[in-house]
């Protein structure tokens, strides 16, 4: 099965390894990731503001560029790309007014209508393959494997676009279990980890990593599953900065669950990219015997 | 069949300025006057006092009038009092009839006065020409069995069973658990005086117990109600057996249950976070521990305790849209009890809003606030979990801005009261309706607030809406004086503006039977006819409506009457 894939520009750059694990995966499940052959970056953040109409165009304009392939389903991986394209796309679908500044300000475009539909990787995974399915490609079981799946926000949030529970989602869980790990359940699963404010105010973001690590490792897991690079970028950061003891922060690998499906699933290990994760990650996947 | 001259008198009413500031009523009397059969017409200020009565009643004597038609409000309020006036002065209450031109026409027109005018006259008109055909009629006469069937011995039933019997008639008690009391029994104490429920409830139980006019059945439920008000039969299940009862009322007041935990996501399961009934056992002094408030975990005093209210109240999101109205009051006497017991405690209570509407609610409320160790904190919990062997909980401060992040060994959570599940399903065998919520829906939410729809049917209690003690009680007692206001009669009178069936033409196709909301029809199998259990049917007209062959027709709402009707709605105002 072919399906329609958004990389967004950070897979490209600084989480190249989230990509080349999930189109190894996905192949291994009998599906192709096709590239759109032509996209531009989905805008990074939605705008709030009311009148902004401009900051949608870009992510409509992917939309568009996903109904040009003939198809009516796009996938994303970088929960903030997914976050606002399915955003732009309920303006283009639910708000009228909008759709027609758009669509006349887009001139050069034909006219969209919110027909695409928009669903993250972890979306498929649950509702098109299942987890019986992927249960039955797991060639190494992550058995003894205590991980957390750590969302984000912006899988969840706002409720219109929430791919799961917004207050007690399971969905990477389930995919753990699936690929034979132990899940964690931890109170700050859907807590922000800072965001854009690495940029501006380091002091925050050290804070709220601090405090979702330390809620991890209290929860007795060893690692997290993630799906945002921003996230990942965060958490790691995070780590390489407090390494002091003192700080208490504890070091603990953050995978994209992408990575962990290419794991299970005995796929060649250059597909994971685990350089590129926290210096601490192979160490740790070593010891326990996933990788040699 | 000749033709009897009709004298029809017309009053319109103008309401004060509910209808004479929109419809020109002078122009309305001018036009109508002139209209075919009517013979008098006039408007008054308001036709419902007693001059305005009075000014009928003349007219009607003087002018001879064989007709009335009553221009005002909805049928719903005055209907009656017209009616009672014409039957004061001889004229069949059933040759008057209500033009709507107040909820149906001066009020949704009030920005144009040129349209409600010609609205109001079509609407007196087709009044008139209905009002031709109109029968006169006698109310029928149906028996009344004086016997109370009372459903559920919660504080409600107890209170309407006692109330029904203390009046003379019986009472048969319907409880589905082993004993009577219901929730209320579960309390420690109870707002704002902290009087023990016990205190006041076991008397009452024991009256119950011992009262001669009331007949007791415990482990029961109620299993089919089939008749009519003033003599429906009721199958009452006690295990397995089925006994038969026949009743002339019946109350219903099977309770509430608290919104089940796993609604509320945020809120994890955990020995320590309990809900507010549990926490009542937890300080109630004869039960678990002794009057010691001990955490179910480990058994430790707990030392800094949350109280989060609306817990599924208030909350459309995960709970219920309403509020649940006696959780800010009984947290506070939990909160109160809860600190008397543990003296260095300190005690949370997070909030939305204070609601303390009821006598000596405030006060107490500003007691317990500025009780020291209690700290109300405004705002919704966004999460609450286990750290070690505390609990956090994660809410706001919405009075500061902060966000905060509270330590403590236990939480309590005011659950939102729900209908119980069983209540839909005895609505169902009653007959009577429950809203989106699944709470028994009264007739009229200030008219008549303790009866249901179907007549001889009352409602008390929580299985209505969210109620505190007080509340309860009045309502139970309420529905009991509705029970024995009913049995004071010497006989049971219904309106006979009923369905009947022309034998002669119905097919006994009975395409009448499933759309009847009443159960009142039925297949006369040896005649092959429909036949209306007039004592049932409420004129609603479904039948008539449906009827193919015409065969079901409505009394004073005839086929005749509607083409009439329609034939000059058409000509004047369309």
């Amino acid at each position: 099965m072919d399906l329609a894939y958004y990389p967004g520009c950070t897979l490209k750059t600084r989480a190249k390894n989230f990509e080349t694990s999930a189109l190894a995966a996905m192949s291994a499940l009998g599906i192709n990731l096709v590239e759109l052959p032509r996209w531009n970056c989905c805008g990074t953040v939605y705008s709030l503001a009311e009148d902004d109409l401009i900051h949608h165009v870009a992510a409509v304009r992917n939309l568009i560029r996903v109904k040009e392939q003939g198809k009516n389903k796009v996938v994303t991986l970088c929960a903030f790309c997914y976050n606002t394209l399915k955003r732009a796309n309920l303006v283009m679908k639910d708000s009228p007014d909008k759709r027609y500044a758009i669509n006349i300000f887009m001139d050069e475009e034909p006219d969209y209508y919110g027909e695409v539909e928009t669903a993250h990787l972890l979306q498929v995974l649950r509702d098109d393959v299942g987890w019986e399915k992927i249960a039955g490609r797991v060639k190494h079981p992550l058995k003894d494997l205590k991980i957390v799946g750590y969302y984000g926000c912006t899988l969840l949030r706002p409720q219109s676009v929430a791919i799961d529970s917004v207050e007690r989602p399971t969905i990477l869980q389930d995919l753990l279990k699936a690929l034979g790990g132990t899940a964690v359940d931890f109170p700050f699963a859907t807590e922000c980890c800072g965001a854009f404010q690495i940029v501006n105010n380091r002091d925050i973001i050290t804070e709220r990593t601090a405090a979702i690590l330390g809620s991890a490792a209290k929860s007795g897991a060893e690692a997290l599953a993630v799906s945002c690079p921003l996230c990942e970028y965060n958490l790691r950061q995070t780590q390489s900065s407090t390494k002091q003891p003192q700080s208490g922060v504890p070091v603990m690998p953050a995978l994209y669950f992408t990575q962990l499906m290419a794991l299970a699933f005995g796929l060649d290990l250059a597909v994971c990219g685990f350089e590129e994760n926290s210096p601490e990650t192979r160490a740790w996947l070593k010891n326990k015997g996933l990788i040699s | 069949m000749a033709k009897r001259e009709e004298r029809i008198g017309v009053f319109v009413c103008h309401c004060g300025l509910n209808i004479a500031g929109t419809v020109d009523v002078q122009r309305v009397v001018d036009e109508i006057k002139r209209y075919p059969g009517v013979v008098h017409a006039e408007h008054y200020m308001y036709m419902c006092s007693d001059p305005g009565q009075e000014l009928m009643r003349k007219a009607i004597r003087e002018k001879g009038l064989t007709a009335v038609v009553n221009a005002n409000c909805s049928p719903s309020l005055h209907e009656r009092t017209f009616r009672r006036v014409c039957a004061s002065v001889g004229l069949n209450p059933y040759r008057c009839e209500i033009a709507n031109i107040r909820e149906q026409c001066s009020w949704p027109h009030t920005y144009d006065k040129e349209t409600a005018t010609k609205k109001a006259l079509a609407i007196i008109k087709t009044t008139v020409e209905r009002l031709r055909l109109n029968m006169m009629l006698t109310p029928l006469v149906i028996p009344l069995i004086k016997r109370a069937l009372v459903i559920g011995g919660g504080i409600a039933g107890i209170q309407a069973a006692l109330d029904i019997a203390n009046g003379g008639y019986q009472v048969i008690l319907v409880e589905k658990e082993a004993s009577l009391g219901g929730h209320v029994m579960e309390l420690s104490a109870t707002f704002p005086t902290l009087e023990s429920p016990k205190d006041f409830l076991i008397p009452r139980i024991d009256e119950v117990m011992a009262h001669p006019n009331i007949r007791l059945y415990l482990n029961s439920e109620v299993d089919a109600v089939s008749g009519y008000v003033g003599s429906f039969n009721v199958k009452i299940r006690q295990k397995t057996k089925i006994v038969e009862e026949e009743i002339g009322a019946i109350v219903t007041a099977p309770g509430f249950d608290l919104l089940p935990r796993e609604k509320l996501p945020v809120y994890p399961d955990d020995p320590d976070i309990v809900d507010g009934l549990q926490f009542e056992r937890i300080l109630s002094p004869e039960r678990l521990t002794y009057g010691k408030i001990k955490r179910p975990s480990d058994g430790r005093v707990p030392q800094d305790i949350v109280f989060i209210q609306c817990a599924g109240s208030r909350d459309p999101e995960h709970g219920m849209p309403y509020c649940s109205r006696v959780c800010c009051m009984y947290t506070a006497k939990q909160v109160l009890l809860y600190r008397k017991a543990v003296l260095e405690g300190q005690a949370y209570v997070c909030y939305m809003d204070i609601r303390s509407d009821a006598k000596g609610y405030e006060e107490f409320f500003q007691q317990v606030m500025s009780h020291d160790g209690v700290l109300y904190v405004r705002g919704n919990v966004s999460r609450a979990f286990r750290d070690g062997d505390k609990l956090k909980i994660w809410t706001v401060d919405t009075l500061s801005g902060k966000s905060l992040e509270i330590t403590a060994d236990m939480v309590v959570l005011a659950l939102a009261m729900v209908s119980r599940p069983g209540t839909r399903e005895l609505a169902r065998k009653l007959n009577i309706s429950v809203n989106e919520h699944g709470f028994l829906t009264e007739a009229h939410i200030k008219l008549r607030p303790v009866e249901s729809l179907t007549s001889g049917i009352f409602l008390a209690g929580t299985a209505q809406w969210p109620r505190d003690i007080p509340d309860t009680i009045a309502s139970a007692s309420a529905a009991a004086s509705k029970v024995l206001s009913l049995f004071s009669r010497k006989e049971l009178l219904h309106e006979p503006t009923t369905a009947h069936v022309d034998e002669e033409v119905c097919s006994g196709c009975g395409v009448c039977v499933p759309v009847c909301t009443y159960k009142a029809i039925s297949i006369d199998e040896n005649k092959k006819v429909a036949v209306v259990n007039e004592a049932l049917c409420e004129g609603c007209g479904s039948c008539a409506a449906t009827c193919p062959s015409k065969a079901m027709q409505h009394r004073n709402w005839s086929h005749r009457q509607l083409l009439a009707m329609i034939d000059v709605a058409g000509g004047g105002y369309v």
